[in-house]
């Protein structure tokens, strides 16, 4: 009874305290500026299928992709798993689907050849990461924090996988042993290996099989807990993030619409604009930028696929887009955090360009789209560039000299060379 | 050239509609380099009998390096402009001799009340191959020769375009070869994103050099490219490498200009 009580608590905290950490994220997201991303819900919900469930985008790089998948498939299947834990511990039941027979076997079977397929995933990332130390994985932005937080993930998954199988196979020995309340159930095609290894005394026994039953549990509660923090918030984020991502091919930038107003006003004396709420051109801070820019910083995983193809990046400049969404989102989290502690209409005098991205980074980009073509979940992080160049150059006119030289041409030439207009259709006239 | 390019302004006034208007560019206008692209597109357009005009002294910069740079104030004005002018002409279809005016026509254009059919001039020249319109003979021979194609950011990764170059140069029964990056992950030139008009940040390499490399390794006899841009940098390029005598750097349309003798 007092596990019972203890359980019920337990979940109950974990499940509050991720909800108001849930929250915050999505207020902090909610900061941003509106975009209009409900259109075509067909075309959206099929983007999804296909990049977040169907993983289409992870394929370009095989060896990650087949990885990534079993540690993906056995992640969402051996929650099933976590259905029967929660019912056993609320109920102080033990293996409650077990009236389940040959399709609870079957199940508990694959669900230990996954735990293996996971086990073996994450500790072939983890010597990628720590041993091979693959290039893709270093860089700049890459300090102790993402490296950390990369590394949490694959011991705590590389645990809860070890705890499971450890549980099975104490749970198998205590079976067969014909010890009470350990009813025949399931299969155990890879911890009936383990049992070996096991010690043969019943009472050292159930106390591991219920040592890794809580360490499983408590551990899963934990880690639901720590993916707010982390950049694995991308399990749930991916989705969402497919399916309000751009549509429009990718060359298209927005035109802005409170620049058409103007524009026109100018053209046309007697324009009237439409009211709109005048604001800044561009972005200085994360709150100029659009909710889907925020939306985006929560669910990069810093996978650096998008740096690893930025022909700025391999070319030795400052630029990376990882590191744009990385600073992207501490930034917002900052701002979050100010939030909570100091009300809505605190300033703390930073902003992300400058005190996060510079000038350099931004100016070094070539708007290829390669970054965004690479991304498995559809992030952009060549918008949020855009947007502070946006407003580097029409809200402080600061731009190189050569850029702003370039329109000067046009404006008073119409090409951004310094040739004279009339000499527009020369080419006509030679060979 | 051979004959007279038709301006809107002459098809207007003998109250004639082309098929097609042919945007030139700015740099299609001025460059001494890519003016030669521009002439091959006109001699195609010629070639095939397609009735055609350009906008000549009225034509202006569709304001992507603007945009790109970040000045969507001096994008809109441009774009404004020659929507007035493009309208007042009644065009429905146009081909554009680059990607970046090809991509703000099509794309960014339709929002600020100018919508057209715009394809790129390698998509013409599909088209017209597709048609039977257009082949490869009477004039150079391409048969076997190693061609290895550079896709532009803004027709590639931008609009999705990679067949239709791919498709023009096929006609040609060369040897296609593809650099390691290519299609959906071709590596850019270093040009667009207005660095075309600036000096590059810091670093220990130039973009078109580490392209230039790329597209080496495939030991081309020909680099085919689509964009002036693309164009300038791959030139550039094989000019630092020394291998202006080997390897030429040619557009799609000077290529299909030079196989059928124009």
């Amino acid at each position: 009874m007092v596990a019972q009580i203890l359980f019920l608590v337990f979940t109950l905290a974990a499940i509050a305290l991720f909800t108001v950490n849930f929250r915050k994220i999505i207020r902090n997201i909610r900061l941003g500026k509106a975009v209009d991303r409900n259109d075509q819900p067909q075309k959206r919900l099929i983007t999804m299928i296909k990049v977040a469930f169907g993983q289409s985008k992870m394929v370009v790089r095989p060896i990650p992709a087949f990885l990534h998948f079993f540690v993906y498939v056995g992640f969402v299947i051996i929650n099933i798993e976590v259905l029967e834990i929660m019912i056993d511990g609320l109920f102080g039941t033990h293996r409650i689907f077990h009236g389940l027979g040959g399709l609870y076997d079957f199940l508990i079977g694959s669900f230990e050849i996954l735990a293996l397929t996971v086990w073996l995933s994450c500790v072939i990332f983890f010597i990628r990461r720590n041993i091979l130390k693959l290039k893709r994985f270093r860089g700049t932005e890459m300090t102790a924090w993402p490296k950390s937080d990369a590394n949490y993930i694959l011991i705590t998954e590389v645990l809860l996988m070890s705890a499971f199988l450890l549980m099975n196979a104490a749970d198998a020995k205590l079976q067969t042993l014909g010890v009470d309340h350990y009813i025949t159930a399931g299969s155990f095609p890879i911890s009936q290996y383990l049992q070996a290894l096991l010690p043969s005394s019943e009472n050292a026994l159930i106390m591991l099989e219920r040592g890794c039953w809580w360490f499983h549990i408590l551990g899963i509660l934990a880690f639901l807990n720590y993916l707010p923090y982390s950049k694995h918030f991308h399990i749930l984020f991916a989705f969402p993030n497919t399916y309000f991502s751009n549509l429009e091919p990718k060359g298209e930038f927005t035109n802005m619409a409170s620049v058409t107003n103007e524009v026109k006003a100018m053209l046309d004396p007697s324009f009237v604009p439409a009211e709109t709420e005048p604001g800044k051109f561009g972005a200085k801070d994360v709150t100029d930028l659009s909710w889907v820019n925020l939306m985006n910083a929560y669910t990069c995983t810093e996978c650096g696929r998008c740096t690893s193809v930025c022909p700025a990046n391999i070319t030795g400049k400052l630029l990376s887009p990882r590191k744009i969404m990385m600073d992207t989102r501490d930034r917002i989290t900052e701002v979050g955090k100010n939030i909570d502690k100091h009300g809505a209409e605190h300033q703390d005098g930073k902003s992300l360009l400058d005190d996060y991205i510079t000038r350099e980074e931004i100016w070094a980009c070539t708007s290829c789209n390669a970054c965004v073509q690479a991304c498995p979940v559809n992030i952009d992080p060549l918008q949020i560039i855009m947007e502070l160049r946006r407003f580097a150059v029409m809200e402080e006119s600061q731009a190189a000299a050569s850029i702003n030289a370039m329109m000067g041409n046009i404006e008073n030439n119409q090409a951004p060379w310094k040739y004279s207009p009339a000499d527009r259709f020369n080419w006509a006239e030679g060979k | 050239m051979e004959f007279k390019v038709p301006t809107m302004a002459e098809l207007m006034a003998a109250g004639e509609e082309p098929e097609i208007l042919f945007w030139v560019g700015c740099a299609g206008s001025y460059d001494e380099r890519a003016q030669k692209i521009t002439r091959d597109i006109c001699k195609i357009l010629h070639h095939v009998g397609m009735k055609y005009a350009v906008l000549g002294t009225e034509e202006s910069c569709t304001g992507d390096p603007a945009k790109r740079a970040g000045n969507e104030f001096l994008f809109q004005m441009q774009a404004m402009t020659n929507i007035e002018v493009l309208n007042a002409y009644n065009i429905k279809k146009i081909v554009t001799g680059c990607p970046h005016c090809f991509n703000t026509i099509k794309n960014e254009y339709p929002g600020l009340g100018g919508t057209y059919e715009v394809i790129h001039h390698t998509q013409l020249i599909q088209d017209l191959i597709n048609d039977g319109k257009l082949k490869a003979e009477g004039g150079e021979s391409f048969k076997g020769k190693k061609i290895t194609y550079h896709d532009p950011c803004y027709l590639g990764r931008g609009n999705g375009i990679y067949e239709a170059p791919r498709k023009a140069l096929e006609v040609l029964d060369a040897q296609l070869v593809e650099m390691k990056r290519c299609k959906s992950n071709g590596l850019c030139c270093g040009a667009g994103g207005a660095q075309m008009f600036k000096e590059p940040e810091k670093g220990n390499k130039d973009i078109n050099i580490e392209r230039i490399e790329e597209a080496l390794e495939t030991n081309p006899q020909v680099i085919a490219a689509g964009c002036p841009f693309c164009m300038t940098m791959l030139s550039d390029g094989i000019k630092l490498k020394d291998k202006e005598k080997e390897v030429k750097v040619l557009d799609i349309a000077e290529i299909t200009a030079r196989a059928n003798g124009l």
